[in-house]
């Protein structure tokens, strides 16, 4: 497999002597329609509550939670695409809310939809975004190839359109796109759900060599307990909006007195991890 | 470099990178625009047979057949642009690449000034085809047309086109059910107060004073002058298109702005419909 490290960052605004990520008490909440209350009524409902951690540069950091626990909001508050209701979150010392064409530059994102123009072939999807990061056609001539080699993307499928390409295949292109811009805070918000087997293995040991060969930070958010304990230095449990703990998985399964992570979400929230969502959880979810 | 330079640098990057994409979709769907062609051909052709049926001498016809023409022309060219910059939103929602877009270190600025100039482009090309095409089927004769002129004006006007476009491209993000489609509202009422098919003189005094506000009265009055009777660029015809500007660009950044910051805090950014 080709390295990662060859991509070029652009010239970033990166600072060394603080951490990759800091929030402090960062709270979002949306306002919902109720309609247990009537037709009309609309209820604040907290989507994240007085979250609190950090991410040291480097490192890789696993959210755990449910459906409408709040990861995805997380993950989109990190990377400009929400507005906090208090609290505030620092990625290496720019203010996420404020300071956010920095910040851009910074992150980037892979998420649990591929999201792409369907009709235009991948290295035209992947040229269309590296000119937003300021990369030239003549650094995408070679980048794009480089890049989609790296993620094991089939040479000869290049040109053809994403709609005709699998799942795994356009997950690996979405992998291709955050990478070509040389991020340094990752945001993988359940990267390899819906994915099969051996797509999902492939993606996990592309996160695994992006770590080994790139300076990125990764923030990984997902409901996949083995997949969290697998990649990431610390495990946290996001339930409901609330952190409920962030550390070694180690340190977790010695806090609860428990074998496996299943067993501490259980210790923790008094709830089996794959119990069927409350209705309350939807009305968290960002996005229907 | 300096910051400054590489941040224009960038920018200038990402507005080709806009650019470029609209002509990779345009490349995919030209059988479609194809297709929607044909029906904004056949669209101008019963508005321009109109004059065929008011029984006037063949002058009279003539000159009546190529207002009618220059007023479908500019209704589908304003069409183009509007579809162009309100989908700056809605065509990314319906793709699902929005939050990526918006995620990207690329002024917004730039962003919609990108999608504009490929709309004006896009725009200018279909409405010289749709004008030779309705012409010719028609048999207009056009012995002192000035095309250079109707033309340039029409650039002019473009430039107020996009910002009212901006503002309009702002309701999707408001409501991503129907706002697109309110965009096509605010185009059909400005071309009803402009004179799309009449002059303005013969609508109530109240419509007239908006006429006077809206860059499409004075890309009417220039382009029907220069292709009827051949007049240059007037400035009676730049000078309101250019304070328009002035104002609308602006104005529709700034709602735009406001606009995004809603979504951005009710979670409205990325939502299907």
């Amino acid at each position: 497999m080709s390295s990662f490290a060859a991509s070029k960052p652009v010239s970033l605004p990166v600072r060394r002597d603080v951490p990759a990520v800091e929030v402090r008490n960062l709270r979002k909440e949306f306002r919902r329609r109720d309609r247990r209350a009537g037709r009309f009524a609309r209820r604040r409902m907290p989507a994240l509550s007085d979250i609190t951690f950090t991410i040291k540069r480097g490192e890789c950091v696993a959210i755990l939670g449910q459906n409408g626990s709040g990861k995805s909001t997380l993950v989109r508050l990190l990377s400009t695409l929400l507005i906090n209701d208090g609290g505030e979150a620092r990625i290496f010392g720019h203010d996420a809310f404020r300071d956010t064409r920095a910040i851009r530059q910074l992150v980037n994102r892979v998420s649990v939809e591929a999201s792409f123009f369907k009709k235009m072939s991948a290295s035209e999807n992947l040229s269309y975004a590296a000119r937003f990061y300021g990369m030239p056609p003549s650094k995408t001539r070679t980048e794009i190839p480089r890049i989609l080699e790296a993620v094991g993307f089939p040479a000869d499928r290049r040109r053809e359109s994403m709609e005709n390409l699998s799942r795994g295949m356009q997950q690996k292109v979405a992998l291709a796109r955050a990478l070509l811009t040389s991020p340094v805070l990752l945001l993988l918000d359940e990267p390899t759900t819906g994915l099969d087997p051996r797509s999902k293995l492939e993606v996990q040991e592309f996160i695994r060599e992006v770590r080994a060969t790139h300076d990125a930070t990764i923030l990984l958010c997902t409901h996949d307990m083995a997949e969290a304990e697998a990649l990431a230095d610390r495990v946290g449990l996001l339930d409901r909006g609330e952190l409920l703990f962030l550390e070694p998985v180690e340190d977790v399964k010695r806090r609860y007195g428990v074998e496996t992570l299943e067993q501490a979400f259980f210790a923790a929230t008094g709830r089996a991890f794959e119990e069927e969502a409350h209705e309350d959880d939807e009305y968290r979810e960002v996005f229907g | 470099m300096t910051a400054i330079g590489a941040t224009l640098r960038q920018e200038l990057i990402g507005l080709g990178g806009i650019v470029e994409r609209n002509v990779y979709l345009t490349k995919r769907y030209l059988l479609w625009d194809i297709a929607f062609m044909v029906w904004t051909i056949a669209n101008t052709l019963t508005i321009v047979f109109i004059a065929r049926a008011v029984h006037l001498s063949p002058a009279q016809e003539n000159e009546l057949a190529t207002k009618l023409l220059v007023g479908a022309v500019i209704w589908a060219f304003l069409g183009i642009i509007f579809e162009f910059v309100t989908e700056t939103v809605a065509w990314e929602r319906w793709e699902g690449t929005i939050e990526y877009t918006f995620m990207a270190p690329l002024s917004r600025t730039t962003h919609l000034f990108g999608m504009g100039a490929y709309a004006v482009l896009y725009g200018l090309i279909r409405a010289t085809i749709l004008f030779f095409a309705v012409a010719l089927f028609i048999g207009i004769h056009l012995p002192n047309a000035n095309f250079g002129a109707a033309l340039a004006l029409l650039g002019i006007a473009s430039i107020s086109f996009i910002g009212i476009g901006m503002m309009t491209s702002v309701l999707p993000l408001v409501s991503p059910e129907k706002g697109a489609q309110l965009g096509f509202v605010a185009q059909g009422m400005m071309l009803a107060v402009s004179g799309v098919y009449y002059p303005v003189s013969v609508m109530p005094e109240w419509m007239q004073s908006i006429a006077k506000i809206s860059p499409a009265t004075y890309a009417l009055r220039g382009d029907r002058a220069s292709i009827v009777d051949g007049a240059g660029l007037a400035w009676a015809d730049v000078w309101p298109l250019l304070v328009i500007a002035v104002v609308a660009i602006p104005l529709g950044l700034g709602i735009f702005k406001r606009g995004e910051r809603y979504a951005k805090k009710h979670g409205k950014l990325k939502r299907s419909g």
